[in-house]
């Protein structure tokens, strides 16, 4: 499997964070999205909704399983991404970039350094996989 | 996920194969089977569109041979074994003395004293031992399990035929819905039949392992797609084809399931569950097994209750993702006024309220099913399904009974 790219950071739930000033833009890793397998359904908060970190945030379903997804750091949803909800396979197709899940506005931007670095998340998959 | 002590699975003859296709392993039924290879959607619409090839050696085979074979089934099964011709085969069920759904095996007559039961993998040993017991003192009848010595594989799709002809040779193609033969490849002894699991046009194959594993070979080579177990119950389920052990088991008897027409009371026999049968199709079931169709986003699973008004009155036996429809399709016992053709209902997937509507079955007709109704053979089968239904009320699940599959998951 290819590297993850390294402008972003990384949760042990395989969701990654790319922060942007004082809103980021969420995701699933390229590593979840085939573990998961074709997704057909994603489940988020609406947009003024409050997230925090590590906790669920949404479901997001394959044609397999249903898995929930967990938010890598806290905030208020700005944005859901249509083109997901309309489209979930595009979560499968281009994880980490047009198949983006949420932006948010940071509640606390040092809650970045809970949460692993490219090369550390890749380790981490090595390891489980 | 789970870290359930790894029982020992059994493997088929062409595990090693499946890894190396890039098959993703997962355990079922005590088998460690491929659930996918390339992804599920993917095999899916192979299978829909062009032509699939599934590994289903984790079937039970069982050969019922002997003078007194056809006389053995009778008394096991539902179905009137009597009324299937040499080169066909039935789908049948297996019932307890309740009434209730032990297996729903296939049942292939090879000639007048030779019969395949192809049943569910979980059900296979349960099978051959509830067979067995109705083996009566001098009974010419024998019980030949061939599921170790053997591979079984499901070719589906509209481009099968095309495939199969190549492969097998021309006179598989020629093949009537339902119908079985017996051919050698190679110097194998090969049988096929003209049946399924995913409501394509398609065939089944029960040959030896070397036979099995050059079929598999040159199938992929013709670009056939290899499916897995995910792909098979995606298309079993938008069929509309039941799971035993989700949507049949021995808490459900034939009629509620929308099985009536596998149940055969006109001959006079004395199968297992007879009485009981009788007095459920007397009453009338109080609940039917019933389809809906999702009109919200989401993916309806098995469990899910279902809701009228808020209150539940079912729960869904299979339910999953159409990925011909692109919406949730889902199975249920419903009340029988809640089962009419439109009712909307709603499913709670956990917690959130999921709009449906109760449709026919089924959920996606075969790819090629006008070409195949035009044909005389196929049609006069689905009559003769008809027929049966009528001794039924007439209800729209009857009308469309005609797309019974072949062997289960």
């Amino acid at each position: 499997m290819a590297a993850s790219p390294d402008d972003r950071k990384y949760s042990k739930e395989h969701e990654w964070l790319k922060i942007d000033g004082d809103a980021a833009t969420i995701g699933i890793t390229d590593y979840a999205q085939h573990q998961l397998g074709d997704v057909v359904y994603v489940d988020l908060p609406e947009p003024g909704a409050t997230i925090a970190q590590f906790e669920k945030m949404g479901e997001i379903e394959s044609v397999k399983a249903v898995s929930d997804l967990f938010t890598p750091a806290s905030g208020e949803v700005l944005e859901v991404n249509q083109a997901v909800v309309e489209k979930p396979e595009v979560v499968n197709s281009d994880p980490h970039g047009a198949g983006w899940l949420l932006r948010v506005r940071l509640a606390d931007a040092s809650e970045a350094e809970k949460l692993l670095s490219a090369a550390e998340y890749d380790a981490f998959i090595a390891q489980s996989s | 996920m789970t870290d359930l002590p790894a029982p020992t699975l059994r493997k088929t003859a062409l595990f090693d194969l499946h890894e190396r296709q890039g098959g993703r392993i997962v355990p079922f039924a005590g088998w460690a089977m491929p659930v996918q290879y390339r992804g599920i959607v993917d095999e899916h619409n192979a299978v829909r569109q062009r032509a699939g090839v599934f590994d289903v050696s984790h079937m039970g085979r069982l050969f019922v041979v002997g003078a007194d074979a056809e006389r053995l089934l009778r008394s096991a099964v539902t179905y009137n074994v009597a009324k299937i011709r040499e080169g066909r085969g039935h789908y049948t069920l297996l019932c307890n003395d309740a009434g209730g759904i032990i297996d729903d095996p296939y049942i292939y007559r090879l000639d007048s004293q030779r019969f395949l039961v192809v049943g569910n993998a979980s059900n296979a040993d349960r099978d051959t031992e509830r067979v067995r017991s109705f083996v009566a003192a001098g009974m010419d009848a024998e019980l030949l399990d061939r599921q170790e010595q053997t591979v079984m594989l499901a070719v589906q799709g509209p481009a099968a035929s095309g495939h199969m002809a190549r492969v097998i040779g021309p006179e598989v193609a020629a093949l009537e819905k339902r119908a079985c033969t017996e051919l050698p490849f190679l110097q194998y002894k090969l049988f096929v039949s003209r049946t399924g699991y995913t409501g394509e046009d398609g065939f089944e194959i029960v040959t030896s392992i070397e036979a099995g594993r050059a079929i598999w070979r040159q199938l992929l080579a013709e670009g056939v797609e290899p499916c897995g177990l995910g792909a098979r119950d995606t298309l079993r389920l938008e069929a509309a084809l039941p799971l035993w052990g989700h949507d049949i088991d021995e808490t459900t008897d034939p009629y509620e399931a929308g099985l009536g027409w596998v149940v055969s009371l006109d001959d006079g026999a004395d199968f297992a569950g007879r009485a009981a049968l009788e007095l459920i199709k007397a009453a009338g079931p109080s609940r039917k097994l019933a389809h809906v169709q999702a009109l919200d986003r989401g993916v309806i699973r098995d469990g899910c209750p279902v809701l009228r008004g808020g209150a539940a009155i079912g729960a869904v036996t299979s339910g999953g993702f159409s990925p011909t429809l692109g919406t949730s399709i889902a199975m249920a016992y419903l009340p029988r006024d809640a089962a009419a053709i439109g009712t909307e209902l709603s499913v709670d997937v956990r917690g959130r309220a999921m709009r449906v509507v109760v449709v026919g079955r089924p959920f996606v007709p075969p790819a090629n099913g006008k070409q195949q109704t035009a044909k005389g053979a196929a049609g006069t089968e689905n009559r003769r399904a008809t027929t049966d239904n009528r001794q039924q009320a007439p209800t729209a699940d009857n009308r469309q009974q005609t797309t019974d599959g072949g062997a289960g998951a």
